[in-house]
């Protein structure tokens, strides 16, 4: 059934993807059409879509590479690497706002889901993301010239309940329901593992744009099954980057006399420009980094591999703590690891490829492309859920909650009710009861995080047990069940048993977004999708024309132009000249 | 719902959550043989997932409630029964059949989970058995401080000694005074305390043998070990604790 295709979706701090597979006998040539897993292109025919979101002169939504070119115009009508404020609490992104130009809502309570100024609104992190989305579903729908309403979508691994449930929001909010969130390494695994059908012990390193994951898999006759994971949510190229600018506006400082922070639209430059150099850097000894001042001065610097190791060091070096966790997490040795699998565009780095081969003692896997590869085994994932093919039968994933569960007991600790690294869907069983006479409500509240103490946790809910039938205190017995599902999210029930009563509850999300304010989120999109739709069509159509005209240029200049007959040259010339009025038209 | 209740269940203070996790009720009708207890878990018939039901976990996996148990043979148990349970083989079907999925699967993780591991399965026995251990952890520490009383916590006398001499060292530490003696006298006594915990592993064997022929006394045994652990388990910690902030 075509309306029945699930895509899988990455979707990255810095780029997003969607990846489709196909029913079908070979796998040997993976990224054709048609043919085993691969990606859907952009309008672009970019792979690659830049998780970027800008609002254009026109007041026009605009998401991935024309979103870029905003973001260098303009930099305040343009919103980047909003993952990192998925799910987070104004308190939490104090740190990010030091190094990204996120300009947030001025009237933000703790505790309340974050909003970002773009343009004359404000949008929670789920909307931004939910645009990207949005685009990759039409990118999918215009690939397959059908509609496309099912999705994985991966996460990473070391994402927290309130990050995996905004992520989820921005599915639905992009008109998508969300079949799973699955960890971008184990989604990495899934996508080596198709071909490699073996059993072993397999370490995934991935190093994103803005996360760190690093999940320890044990593969077994097609069962994937987790055996730990870690990570930084906090770390990534992003942080590289950050840093880079921060030398270079130093630099600046000290050498031209510029404060160049006071320009946003020069930071911007610069920024791309040291992201240029990082990259070129991956493959040469040294890279030229130039930017164009305010002032129309000229900032040059040379910058070398070795200078550019020396720098990035230590952010390498803060990766190795979580895979030093996971492996003891798991009770194995570095040496014990079969198989290291590279994730992520950071692992190009030459300094990070040779720290992972040091710590594994052995050369890790680069055969797939590291910033397609959570993508394409999402798109595994996504098969696997649609009913499966031939070559996904045998295989099942298995994965894990990141961190701990835990409840704020008496003076303040956290008690741990399921432990990280417990195989998910995982559930936990409490008893509570009252302490004063006639009591109809007991308060309750959740926690995620290995911290012993409960203000050092990160809180996940507070709800209160109510409709406690009226008794002495200590009589009421109330069996609370935590349960884990499959994308590491939690579900509460609750009853009283001597009563044999359900007890009610409210579960009040710490930054999360409640289902009415997902639903109107919906309907707004919904109100605007009309609008977008006309708008969308007609640069559509406009790109087509472009296309067709550039080919006619250069159809001119080719030999067999001269072999057409005089009325064939000027019936060209009449449509070319219909076609040229069109464009300039707006309908 | 099963109205059996666990005997081994303290009763919680005021609005304190419980820190016992109470994982499940024994199952009305226990099976003691190896045999297709999985077709509880999916019809024969049709291979479709059934309601879950409380269980425990020894029943769950159609095992009797034994110590000695094949861990090879649970991981395979375990493979199959995912592969048939899993919410991932249910993504299409009716809510309810999620439903059911989804608990059915956190049943079995979690029941793996228990089992697979020597010592939470003895735990686990025990407190199927309605046997109390000592709450020696670190959030009885913590909260028996908040509460401003001393937290119960028996001394096993074979460590009587070595607890003493390890507490002053650790004082010591504490107070600034680590020299580079103190730190090989740290390490020496983790070591030793590290051998010691592997002969514990050993006496838990013998005691599991007992239990397993039928010996129910046997879990006096299990408890004392257990507890002894335990303790050592937290000198070991402490000295952890001073040796990485000495790093």
């Amino acid at each position: 059934m075509a309306d029945d295709r699930v895509v899988g979706i990455d979707l990255g701090t810095t780029n997003s993807l969607v990846a489709y597979m196909a029913s079908g006998p070979s796998l040997a040539h993976p990224h054709e059409p048609g043919k085993g897993v691969f990606i859907i292109p952009g309008e672009d025919g970019v792979n690659l879509v830049p998780s970027v979101v800008a609002l254009d002169d026109e007041g026009h939504m605009q998401v991935g590479n024309s979103a870029r070119a905003v973001l260098l115009r303009s930099p305040e009508r343009a919103v980047y690497s909003v993952k990192r404020l998925m799910g987070r609490g104004v308190e939490d992104v104090q740190e990010e706002l030091k190094l990204f130009p996120f300009r947030l809502a001025e009237d933000l309570a703790p505790g309340e889901v974050l909003r970002i100024h773009l343009g004359e609104r404000t949008y929670t992190p789920p909307e931004v993301s939910a645009q990207i989305l949005r685009q990759l579903k039409r990118n999918a729908e215009r690939f397959f010239g059908s509609p496309v309403k099912q999705a994985v979508i991966t996460v990473p691994a070391y994402f927290n309940d309130a990050q995996r449930q905004a992520t989820k929001d921005a599915g639905r909010i992009a008109g998508l329901e969300v079949l799973r969130l699955v960890n971008e390494p184990t989604a990495a695994s899934l996508a080596y593992g198709l071909d490699k059908k073996q059993n072993g012990t397999i370490a995934v390193y991935d190093f994103g744009g803005g996360t760190f994951d690093v999940s320890i898999l044990k593969l077994k006759d097609g069962i994937f099954e987790v055996i730990a994971t870690n990570g930084d949510t906090h770390l990534g190229g992003d942080d590289i980057d950050n840093l880079l600018i921060a030398v270079a506006v130093q630099d600046i400082a000290g050498d031209l006399k510029i404060d160049i922070r006071k320009y946003p639209d020069a930071v911007q430059r610069l920024r791309n420009a040291v992201i240029d150099a990082k990259i070129a850097l991956s493959s040469q000894d040294a890279a030229q980094l130039e930017v164009e001042l305010p002032d129309g001065k000229l900032y040059q610097r040379t910058i070398t591999r070795e200078m550019f190791e020396q720098m990035v060091e230590p952010i390498v070096k803060r990766t190795l703590g979580p895979c030093g966790q996971a492996l003891r997490d798991a009770g194995l040795v570095a040496a014990q690891v079969d198989e290291v699998v590279l994730v992520g565009g950071s692992t190009r780095i030459p300094l990070v490829r040779r720290k992972v081969e040091e710590l594994f003692a052995r050369k890790p896997h680069t055969e797939l492309n590291p910033d397609e590869v959570v993508a394409l085994g999402a798109a595994v994932q996504a098969k696997i859920l649609a009913g499966g093919s031939e070559e996904t039968k045998d295989m099942l994933l298995l994965d894990v909650t990141p961190l701990s569960l835990g409840i704020e007991a008496l003076g303040g600790v956290t008690a741990k009710i399921i432990h990280r690294n417990s195989t998910i869907p995982a559930s936990a069983t409490e008893h509570f009861t009252t302490g004063v006479e006639g009591q109809v409500s007991v308060a309750i509240h959740v926690l995620q995080g290995e911290r012993e103490l409960a203000k050092d946790c990160r809180s996940l809910a507070r709800f209160d047990l109510k409709g406690i039938p009226p008794m002495p205190a200590g009589l009421p017995r109330i069996e609370v069940r935590f349960l884990i599902d499959a994308n590491g999210i939690l579900h509460v029930s609750a009853r009283e048993q001597r009563s044999g009563k359900e007890a009610e509850i409210q579960v009040q999300p710490s930054y999360g977004l409640t289902d009415e304010q997902v639903e109107t989120m919906i309907l707004d999109s919904f109100d605007n999708a009309e609008k977008d739709l006309a708008d969308r069509q007609l640069i559509e159509a406009r790109n087509e024309a472009e296309t067709i005209l550039t080919a006619l240029t250069k159809g001119r200049r080719d030999e067999a132009w001269t072999m057409l007959g005089f009325g064939e040259q000027r019936k060209v010339a009449e449509l070319e000249a219909k076609l040229r009025r069109s464009v300039s038209g707006t309908d | 719902m099963n109205e059996t209740t666990n005997t081994g269940v303290k009763t919680a203070p005021p609005a304190k959550p419980h820190l016992q996790v109470i994982q499940a009720r024994p199952h009305p009708h226990r099976c003691w043989s190896c045999g297709d207890m999985r077709a509880e878990h999916f019809c024969g018939e049709c291979g479709h997932v059934q309601p879950a039901e409380p269980t425990d976990f020894f029943s769950f996996f159609g095992l009797p409630r034994q110590l000695e148990l094949d861990e090879e043979k649970l991981e395979r148990n375990f493979y199959t029964l995912s592969r048939k349970l899993h919410p991932d083989v249910y993504s299409r079907a009716s809510e309810r059949e999620q439903q059911w999925s989804l608990e059915k699967t956190s049943q079995l993780n979690d029941a793996y989970r228990t089992l697979k591991d020597p010592i939470s399965r003895t735990e686990y026995l025990l407190m199927l058995e309605g046997i109390q251990l000592e709450e020696q952890s670190k959030i009885a520490t913590e909260q028996a401080r908040a509460f401003g009383t001393e937290k119960k916590q028996t001394v096993p006398a074979e460590l009587l000694e070595e607890a003493f001499e390890l507490n002053m060292l650790l004082e010591e530490a504490k107070m600034g005074g680590v020299d580079e003696d103190v730190r090989a006298q740290l390490i020496t006594t983790r070591e030793n305390l590290t051998a010691r915990l592997n002969t514990m592993q050993e006496e838990l064997r013998a005691a599991w043998k007992q239990w397993d022929s039928g010996d129910s006394e046997a879990t006096a045994a299990m408890v004392d070990v257990l507890n002894r652990r335990s303790y050592l388990r937290n000198l070991l910690r402490d000295i952890n604790d001073v040796l990485s902030s000495l790093a």
